[in-house]
């Protein structure tokens, strides 16, 4: 069963102002606990085994010299672990099966990926521990490795699972292929389509995987008592998914573990999965003494996920007015080393902003020797529509239509039907849209060299399993205990916020907590910007529980019907009309006398949140291309999003702000280097260039509030689109500058550079 | 191995401890002095978590050696505000939401306040310059920019 | 692993001469300290030389200056005189990392760990810099440009330890500048380096330049027909582009992840002859 609870719009006095966050102090201080910063008393330091392979068969491992070693006390391979059913669940927006999770956490049979882990040791200090990964010895059977997309779904390629078929063809293909799935979404006469076209443009584009590119490593500290418990403190943005990875991986019941989520120093999606929690268990079960693993940024890099690279291929027609007549898109994602792109939201969000009759879109899910892929905000959309958002820009081009003239033609609104499933209601894409056209940025002068792009973006947003509890206190206060992580500071404050909102009282008198997996029943993870809309919806649920209870209170107190007691700005108060007066009654009245009257008085909500309301946004940006370089600058950018709701405003534009920043980065610098024996050549932060402060002017934002009718509030969540529309708002811009259609990511210098020289040749 | 034995200033305490040949600042301020606001992102000194003051200047502590500390005075993120007074920086970030997770909010306010100790009126080209030793992922480093023009405007009495 | 700070330069000339091949010197640390941590270098010995006077300090000597080879880069940006005279050094010294590791890193180091792509090395050749070594054998000299072997290789011989630049006399109308590409602003590693230090005579024609590029060959290179391009010149239309055609060709790049051989040598030229104007320019300013 599922919860939706209805907007009402309403004068409010706390949601949508800007009060300080309640963990702020903490965090500039320093007192904030990341994952990294917590230690038991006779910790031990785990360490992770990686191959330096893209791919071989493991024919032997021999840790009998570690084992050896003074100061190790525990040390696990595949043999620790239990062999794993073919079995699905959900992990944040994507779907895993556990078969892969074991393997992903400690490789089995095969190492698939440079970085793929195989051995851990626990020993004394870091020394000792290095020094026992040393001593481990690995009989490889080096395998011949395929990286590219396109490359791994030729027949022929380098296989990685011998016994993956693609799944989704009918009927079953007879060979085993690197195509893990193949997934279609079509609706309407795409051939008709194309025929009434007065232009059709077609493009094929590459995009390399990126990092999420957080700057807190993965960090967790584990510690197992001889009864079979275990407490486990981690980074992540899902405690209760990583209790259930880690209990099915262990064997355990899920009560069992208790963990504790640590502040989170940035996540983006990447934080979803287990990586070392599970062999941290395993390492303190055996070694009777906590462990504690930390990654450094080179095993950041190495082994957890960065997004699909990808081979997007577009085909668009429209009528010379500008009416699209048919659209289709082909997506091949990598996979990673295990099945699970996200191809499938890439699919869903490619066509989306568009009203149209016949389109088609087929992805395919390809196992390549690298990393297990994991989301990165709005997993798999900046990548389609990179290409959709690029032909549409070229199409409004030919034809001599303002591009946002051209989307505005073709633009989804309410009742409009999306080809993979529902029927949007009440959205902002217009809003935005029309809102950019009348910003200054959008007629402001450009110079030499110097173009402007537009590009836009969707994201469904998510809703899923959310709890938490409102306790209040004896002096009127109220504890806050949440279940979702606040990975961005921004939630705990806005929780805070709305629960102040519907009692009517300060916003400082309710304190934020998230609690660890003992405290709450099951939380989703923070995901699918799911954060506000889902958490707030459940707050807003205990919070009229805790009303429900203080007139029932009240009516016993002061001895009147419970339809004389209403409750309106932190008091009780007589409803008015012809009911029974009597003396109102503060909410710290009532909480003192909460023990005489039945009890603490408390609300809490378990609630599957549905009616996510989708985000729409659209993005202008201005660049300058140095010619004789290659090299683009950013000159200025302008987010334009609607977030149904911005319950905290100043982090509402932190969202708009970073994914944005996110996106600029994707397109003009970040790509993950692979050499010609698979290893992986820019591990770390000097040659992974996410954008440093000077890169950057300030982003602009514009907040649209489109209320979604299915949250009390109005919110939308708002933390994914802003990474959507950049990389093809950056292309669409460098073609605006110098007339040159990039196709490839990222455009750093030496692509763009070859592109100007090649079309400079090709004229003269 | 022999430990070295290192005696050190940091935010105004005399302290002491012991070392590796090996170890870095960074790992002798979190692991032996128990002083965690100082954070790794990197260890190669291309992210600025890591960020103290030595001897007055601004450095990466991931890139010193602790057995380099001996004598010197050492300012982390724990000794930026003055008892329950908050440093303007600190308080201009938390008013400008200028920091999201927070992971790389102690090294950009160590930074800032180098900044502003040399340069109490900086433009925004400046600050930006300066801060580019500094990642940050979550905020695209736009609040940060204004939290840190704010705070200077405000340390020079406008 | 040992640690040495010794206080004079004939005890670090001893540790060093005494460990076989087995010391590393410790400036800044900034490259050292990630080359041990990757494993790449494995010292038995540091010699911490931060304690000995005369590496640290900037002296005015013979019309010039005399750079103590463990100044910090910050300790010279903040050197305002130093500045006036050798922008180009410090435009080179400048661009090493952030501020945090210049707050660290030195010339002396910079140059020692002969990164091809040294930011700081281009602009001294350009200066005729000369750089003064003292091992066991006493005390020598030798040109930058000689003395970077290939990458990570110098021609210190084992207990050699470098102590100091030594720069010549400015005369007046003489301006040098450093322009490095990078994708990013700031952080990165230089895909091509190019300093032009040159001399205006009285009636603004070049009477003297030296051109160096970095990170475009094995080590940086002082390329003599790209100075040739303006010696003679006003530093006119014509001359850049002779000056940027001759630094191309000089070029002897490789592909890496941070760069193309064909993309390196069209911008080296780019990057010479902007460097050339702004030189030129600091040339023109009245002194």
């Amino acid at each position: 069963m599922s919860t939706m609870l209805k907007y009402q719009e309403r004068e409010l006095k706390i949601v949508g102002t800007r009060p300080l966050r309640p963990d702020g102090v903490d965090k500039v201080t320093g007192r904030a606990r990341f994952g990294a910063d917590y230690n038991l008393p006779g910790q031990l330091i785990g360490k992770v085994l990686r191959s330096p392979h893209a791919h071989a068969r493991i024919k032997s491992i021999d840790t009998s010299a570690a084992q050896a070693l003074p100061g190790v006390k525990a040390v696990v391979t595949r043999d620790d672990f239990a062999e794993m059913p073919d079995e699905y669940a959900a992990v944040g927006e994507l779907m895993i099966n556990f078969r892969d999770v074991t393997r992903n956490m400690m490789a089995r049979e095969k190492v698939l990926y440079d970085g793929h882990p195989l051995a851990a040791v626990a020993a004394v200090s870091e020394a000792v521990a290095r020094e026992a990964l040393a001593l481990i010895k690995v009989e490889y059977e080096v395998l011949p490795h395929v990286i590219d997309v396109v490359e791994a779904m030729q027949p022929g390629a380098p296989l990685l699972h011998e016994n993956q078929y693609t799944a989704g063809v009918k009927p079953k293909p007879d060979r085993p292929s690197n195509v893990a799935k193949r997934l279609e979404y079509a609706r309407g006469d795409l051939a008709a389509g194309f025929n009434e076209a007065d232009l059709i443009v077609e493009r094929e584009f590459n995009t390399k995987p990126v990092h999420q590119g957080y700057i807190e490593p993965q960090a967790c500290l584990a510690s197992c008592s001889e009864d079979g418990q275990a407490e486990l403190w981690t980074s992540t943005q899902g405690h209760f998914i990583v209790r259930a990875q880690c209990a099915k991986v262990l064997q355990m019941d899920v009560s069992k573990i208790r963990v504790t989520p640590t502040e989170i120093g940035g996540g983006f999606g990447g934080k979803n999965n287990i990586y070392s929690e599970a062999l941290a268990i395993a390492l303190s079960r055996k070694s009777h003494r906590p462990v504690k693993m930390v990654m450094t940024r080179e095993e950041v890099f190495r082994a957890t996920g960065p997004t699909s690279g990808a081979n997007v291929k577009v085909r668009i027609g429209c009528t010379r007015d500008g009416k699209i007549t048919a659209a289709e898109a082909e997506l091949n994602f990598q996979a990673g080393a295990f099945p699970g792109s996200s191809v499938n939201q890439a699919s869903m969000c490619a066509f989306t902003r568009y009203d149209l009759a016949n389109v088609r879109v087929v992805g395919n899910d390809v196992t390549v020797n690298r990393p297990k892929v994991a989301a990165y905000r709005a997993p798999g959309a900046p990548i389609a529509v990179f290409g959709v958002e690029s032909v549409i820009d070229e199409m409004a081009k030919k034809l001599g239509i303002d591009p946002i003239e051209f989307r505005l033609k073709n633009a989804a609104r309410e009742g409009t039907q999306t080809y993979y499933g529902p029927k949007l209601g009440p959205i902002g894409y217009i809003q935005t849209l029309e809102q950019a056209r009348a910003h200054p940025h959008y007629s402001a002068p450009l110079g030499p060299n110097q173009g402007r792009g537009i590009a836009t973006g969707f994201w469904f947003n998510i809703g899923n399993e959310t709890t938490c509890s409102l306790n209040l206190q004896e002096d009127g206060t109220l504890t806050l205990m949440l279940g979702t992580i606040d990975v961005a500071g921004g939630s705990r404050a806005s929780m805070a916020m709305m629960v102040a909102e519907e009692l009517g009282i300060e916003f400082e008198s309710v304190r934020p907590f998230v609690g660890d997996t003992s405290t709450l029943g099951f939380n989703f993870l923070t995901a699918g910007s799911r954060g506000t809309f889902a958490s707030g919806m459940a707050c807003v649920i205990a919070s009229r529980q805790v009303i429900e209870k203080l007139r029932q209170r009240v009516a016993k107190i002061r001895e009147v019907p419970l339809e004389a007691v209403a409750w309106k700005d932190g008091h009780a108060r007589p409803a008015g009309g012809n009911v029974a007066q009597f003396a109102p009654m503060s909410l710290a009245e009532i909480a003192k006398m909460a023990g005489k009257t039945g009890g603490t008085i408390a609300g809490h909500a378990e609630i599957n949140a549905q009616g996510a309301g989708p985000g729409f946004g659209t993005h202008i940006v201005d660049v300058e291309v140095d010619k004789q370089t290659g090299s683009v600058k950013i000159l200025r950018y302008t987010v334009v999003q609607d977030v149904g709701k911005a319950i905290h405003p100043a982090y509402v534009e932190g969202q708009l702000q970073g994914g944005a920043v996110q996106g600029i980065g994707w397109a003009l610098n970040e790509e993950y280097v692979y050499g010609d024996d698979g290893v992986l050549q820019n591990p770390g932060f000097l040659d992974y260039r996410v954008p440093v402060a000077s890169d950057l002017p300030f982003i602009d934002t514009v907040i649209v509030e489109v209320p979604n009718p299915n949250h009390p509030y109005g919110v939308r969540g708002c933390g994914e689109v802003p990474i959507i529309p950049p990389l093809a708002a950056i292309a669409n811009a460098i073609e605006n500058a110098i007339g040159l259609r990039l196709c490839q990511l990222p455009f750093s210098p030496p692509r763009v550079l070859k592109a100007i020289d090649d079309a400079a040749a090709a004229k003269g | 191995m022999a430990r070295h034995h290192v005696s050190a200033t940091v935010n105004g305490d005399g302290v002491e401890f012991l070392c590796e040949t090996g170890q870095t600042l960074l790992e002798a301020l979190r692991d032996e002095l128990r002083l965690t606001g100082t954070k790794e992102g990197c260890g190669t000194g291309d992210c600025g978590a890591c960020s103290v003051m030595v001897d007055g200047r601004l450095v990466c502590s991931c890139l010193m050696l602790a057995v380099e500390a001996e004598g010197k005075s050492i300012q982390t993120i724990e000794g930026m505000a003055v008892g329950e007074t908050l440093h303007p920086l600190q308080r201009k970030f938390i008013e400008h939401a200028a920091l999201q997770c927070g992971i790389c909010t102690p090294g950009i306010l160590i930074a800032a306040r180098s900044l502003l100790a040399r340069n109490p009126n900086p433009t925004e080209s400046e600050v930006r310059y300066w801060l580019a030793g500094n990642l940050c992922r979550c905020t695209g480093y736009h609040k940060i920019v204004e939290a840190v023009l704010d705070a200077a405007r405000e340390m020079r009495g406008g | 692993m040992r640690y040495e700070a010794p206080k004079t330069l004939e005890q670090a000339i001893a540790l060093l001469s005494g460990a076989n091949g087995q010391a590393r010197v410790l400036a800044g640390g900034t490259d050292l300290l990630i080359q041990m941590r990757s494993g790449r270098a494995e010292p038995e010995l540091l010699v911490d030389i931060k304690a000995i006077p005369e590496m640290r300090s900037i002296v005015a000597e013979t019309g010039g200056y005399r750079v103590g080879a463990a100044v910090t880069c910050m300790e010279l940006i903040e050197n305002e005189a130093f500045a006036q005279a050798w922008p180009g050094i410090v435009d080179g010294v400048r661009l090493i990392g952030s501020i945090q590791v210049k707050g660290r890193a030195t010339m002396g180091g910079n140059l020692c760990n002969a990164s091809p792509a040294a930011d700081s090395v281009p602009a001294l050749i350009a200066a005729g810099a000369v750089v003064c070594i003292v091992g066991a054998q006493g005390r020598r000299e030798a040109l930058i440009e000689e003395f970077v072997a290939g990458p990570g290789k110098t021609t210190l011989a084992n207990g050699e330890l470098v102590v100091s630049f030594l720069l010549p006399r400015r005369g007046p109308h003489s301006g040098d500048a450093y322009l490095r590409f990078t994708p990013r602003t700031e952080m990165d590693i230089a895909v091509v380096g190019a300093a032009v230090n040159l001399t205006l005579d009285d009636t603004g024609v070049c009477s003297r330049a030296r051109v160096s590029l970095g990170a475009v060959a094995e080590r940086a290179l002082l390329v003599p027909e790209a100075a040739a391009a303006l010696i003679g010149t006003r530093v006119d239309e014509a001359a850049l582009k002779r000056l940027a055609a001759a630094a191309s060709a000089a070029c002897r790049p490789i592909d890496d992840k941070r760069g193309t051989k064909d993309f390196r040598i069209k911008v080296a030229g780019v990057m010479a002859q902007r460097a050339a104007e702004i030189a030129t320019e600091r040339a023109r300013r009245p002194s």
